[in-house]
């Protein structure tokens, strides 16, 4: 079965695997869509949506009414009411780049999936092997650089709409989106620093930044800090990275890009139906990528615990010899961290109050920037002075 | 898992532009074939909160967001650099390390003249 995937031609492969990505992302989107309303609805007290139910799955015993409660069939009406309605152009738009626009924003989301590690495959010989679509050497600069490129769906939708709310909230998003970028990037130098010490392979993939943090690090000069996780070593690079990460995929308290009160919908004020779907599924994309780097860089990947890598559980369960469950495991190790960060960012949507634009640019610029730059020259300075 | 993994990267972008590009596709023959285009005045107008919209949607916006703009590509060329630095880390001679500490200097000292300056207050 295995072997029968592998003998196929790279570009089958590469397609099926493409194939998978949308089989994945586009779900989950959906799924994020109703828990996020469901975990609202928790939070407040209200039970939430439970009312939409098919007629004839009504009948399923226990099922039916289980999967009613969960509101799992108001996904399905909302993803085929965005197929269906009417799918209006208005008629002051620019209607190519109005058309470009959500192309562009799905692009970079579906791109950046490919290079984010989300498992491992311990073989016989105990060599594990990073799972991912495209394992390249570069994975937090590739991740980096496509996933910047959302920022241009964003302003080219402000632009292309030819209407004011669109077009302020398309340029206040843009410049919030730079402005926390810087503190993004910086944030993480410190880890890779950490990751480079003298003797190893110099490197920037995030595969490697688990392999780190479990423990099994060719060359390590420094044994006993081999299987702790990043968020312990670096709370602050940590912090930096979450608070950006909130700011760069526009959720609360950083959504300036829709601001409802002030600017309707912002950027995609004047789009419906399948074109604003693809803005919907790729913010999602964008949360579940950025939680997924976070889980890698900070959290130690698919390793259960902190100084416990996935190998020793693995043997702790006896199914070591099973290279295929000890993967599967990794991967359900991996996506309940990111489930988890997922779960948090809908927490925080319901316990913060949204900033104004000011206070945005000014916890961009005056205080998380310095505090990266603070951040980084501190380790460069202890990491150098420890490992030389 | 395959030998080329960049030329995946590439194939995948491709992939990651088909996609779109089929569902608006289907969305837009469903609209051609099942829906009777209803174009009206009031459906094409720019949205307004239901008011008529008044003036030109071409508006006046703070010059302020360029020079964020212009910050941010200053301070972006030199965070590039870092990255090369952080993958090389583990061959750097001190010389090198104290260079770039100089480096790192510099991109503060940036952030305290735009700052001195006034160019990150929102006014």
């Amino acid at each position: 079965m295995v072997d029968f995937y592998f003998n196929l031609h790279p570009i089958v492969q590469g397609l099926l695997k493409g194939l998978a990505v949308i089989l994945v992302i586009f779900p989950i989107g959906g799924i994020c869509s109703m828990a996020e309303r469901k975990v609202s609805a928790w939070i407040q007290g209200r039970p939430g949506p439970n009312r939409a139910i098919p007629f004839w799955f009504a009948w399923v015993p226990v099922i039916g009414p289980l999967l009613q409660r969960l509101g799992i069939f108001h996904v399905m009406a909302d993803g085929g009411k965005m197929l269906f309605k009417e799918d209006a152009l208005p008629g002051h738009v620019n209607k190519f780049y109005f058309v470009l626009a959500p192309i562009l924003a799905m692009v970079p989301a579906l791109t950046t999936v490919t290079t984010v590690p989300f498992g491992a495959y311990v073989d016989g010989a105990g060599k594990v092997i990073p799972l991912a679509l495209a394992n390249v050497d570069i994975g937090l600069l590739a991740v980096f650089a496509v996933s910047s490129l959302g920022v241009y769906s964003i302003i080219l939708a402000g632009w292309a709409s030819n209407s004011k709310y669109p077009f302020l909230g398309g340029v206040r998003a843009s410049a919030q989106l730079i402005s926390y970028e810087l503190s993004l990037t910086l944030s993480v130098v410190p880890v890779f620093l950490w990751i480079n010490a003298p003797g190893t392979p110099g490197t920037l993939s995030l595969a490697r930044a688990v392999e780190f943090q479990s423990g099994d690090w060719q060359g390590l000069t420094m044994a006993s800090w081999g299987g702790v996780w990043f968020i312990f070593l670096m709370p602050v690079a940590a912090l930096i990275f979450m608070v950006s990460l909130f700011a760069e995929t526009n959720r609360h308290p950083f959504d300036m890009a829709e601001g409802e009160a002030d600017l309707v919908g912002g950027f995609h004020t004047e789009y419906g139906a399948f074109k604003w779907g693809l803005f919907f599924v790729a913010e999602y994309a964008h949360m579940l990528i950025g939680s997924g780097v976070f889980t890698l860089l900070f959290l130690g990947g698919w390793n259960p615990l902190p100084w416990v890598p996935i190998a020793t559980l693995a043997s702790w369960l006896h199914i070591a010899h099973l290279p295929i469950v000890v993967g599967l495991l990794s991967i359900a190790i991996f996506l309940a961290k990111v489930i988890a960060l997922i779960f948090f960012f809908m927490w925080v949507r319901w316990t913060i109050p949204r900033f104004r634009y000011d206070q945005i640019m000014k916890l961009g610029w005056q205080k998380l920037l310095p505090l990266a730059i603070a951040n980084l020259l501190f380790y460069a300075v202890a990491i150098a002075v420890i490992q030389k | 898992m395959t030998e080329h993994p960049r030329a995946v990267l590439a194939l995948f972008v491709a992939v990651a532009v088909a996609i779109p590009l089929v569902l608006l596709s289907v969305a837009w023959l469903w609209r051609r074939f099942f829906q009777p285009a209803k174009p009206s005045a009031e459906k094409n107008a720019i949205y307004e909160c239901g008011v008529e919209p008044t003036g030109d949607s071409w508006i006046q916006f703070k010059a302020h967001y360029y020079l964020y703009a212009i910050l941010f590509l200053i301070f972006d060329v030199e965070v590039l650099f870092l990255l090369p630095f952080a993958a090389a880390f583990n061959i750097l001679s001190t010389g090198a390390l104290l260079a770039m500490l100089v480096f790192m200097l510099l991109l503060a000292e940036g952030l305290v003249w735009a700052w001195h300056r006034g160019h990150l207050e929102w006014k």
